[in-house]
């Protein structure tokens, strides 16, 4: 039975479960990392810069949240009922999403298509909520071009919901990729860091309803 | 000996074992997980927006608790919905996470220090 033994295990007393293995062989002998933790490491340095880039957007607002040039301020225009409502649609799409990547581990069909889909529909959902606001507040006149505080608050929050747009988007066409492909590694990679993506949507927008939003009645 | 080697547990790919960001684990311990998750983000929002609207608490600290929550409720997610851990497999991502982290504060407060001082320096705005 031994006889058959790769070298790493040889060298390292060869019995042993994979964990004992893992735990043996030091990790700068145990080769090149498997691709699904290099994609998502990869994945995550993009979720990082691209919070740095709506970084850049808050520390905008920040500054500008208090010119107003005698128009309306955020007491004035922000409702935060409906604010409370995007919040929970998002934060429900990111559970959703979780049990979405949890159907894909088992590689369950049918699961996937349902939280895939309930996914998109939390997320339109919050993207409807969003543009009704926003045409209400265009309604008042309080466009972006009405003063620097409305320019900083189009810019951050429309920002993040484009991200959700193309996240819906992106969703769309990998769930097209399961009904053609099936469960590759490759697709199985992509729709992980798409959970990655989705819940790192949810984290900017608890920064957006708390500086935004809240910061507005305090 | 010289039979064919069945496939044993020890032929797992090692790929297997390794950590990354997104990975749950099996099934029971994800639910758990992401449900506990769920309920805590609730907790935390509807905290936030009761602090931002109450009258119970001195004016002056509701910011701070704002920020507090908000920071409590991103922790949250990062736990338990990207599994950032602290443990040995999750280095990099902390580090990296550490640098963003570093890279944001510096841009957010930055701004705010430069463009206060620069307001206030300036001749009164007509």
């Amino acid at each position: 039975m031994s006889g058959m033994a790769t070298p790493s295990t040889a060298v390292h007393g060869g019995a042993g479960t994979p964990r004992h293995r893992a735990e043996e062989v030091p990790r700068s002998e145990r080769g090149p990392a498997p691709p699904r933790v290099v994609v998502t490491y990869g994945f995550w340095l993009y979720l990082l810069s691209d919070i740095v880039m709506f970084a850049a957007f808050f520390a905008t607002y920040a500054v500008l949240r208090t010119h107003v040039a005698d128009g309306p301020d955020g007491r004035a225009l922000f409702d935060r009922s409906k604010v409370l409502l995007e919040t929970g649609c998002l934060l429900l799409s990111s559970y959703s999403c979780a049990l979405f990547s949890l159907a894909i581990d088992r590689k369950a069909r049918l699961a996937s298509y349902a939280m895939g889909g309930l996914t998109l529909l939390l997320g339109g959902a919050f993207l409807a909520l969003e543009l009704s606001e926003f045409a209400s507040l265009l309604a008042q006149g309080a466009g972006p071009q009405r003063s620097a505080f409305l320019s900083a608050f189009f810019a951050l929050v429309g920002l993040h919901g484009l991200h959700v747009a193309v996240g819906m988007a992106w969703l769309v066409v990998l769930l097209l990729q399961i009904a053609t492909l099936g469960f590759t590694p490759r697709t199985v990679r992509r729709l992980l860091c798409f959970s990655l993506f989705w819940h790192a949507l949810d984290i900017v927008w608890i920064g957006v309803f708390t500086i935004v939003y809240l910061g507005a009645f305090s | 000996m010289s039979r064919p080697a069945t496939p044993t547990a020890s032929e797992v790919p090692e790929g297997q074992m390794e950590e990354a960001p997104g990975d749950a684990g099996d099934l029971r311990t994800g639910l758990w997980k992401y449900s506990g998750g769920l309920a805590l983000s609730i907790v935390l929002t509807l905290a936030s927006f009761w602090v931002s609207g109450t009258t119970a608490i001195w004016p002056g600290g509701v910011p701070v608790m704002l920020a507090a929550l908000a920071i409590g409720q991103m922790g949250v997610h990062l736990v338990f919905f990207l599994h950032i851990s602290s443990g040995p497999e999750g280095t990099n991502t902390i580090l990296a996470l550490a640098f963003g982290v570093f890279v944001v504060a510096l841009v957010v407060f930055g701004s705010l220090v430069i463009m206060g001082s620069l307001d206030a320096m300036l001749p009164a705005h007509p």
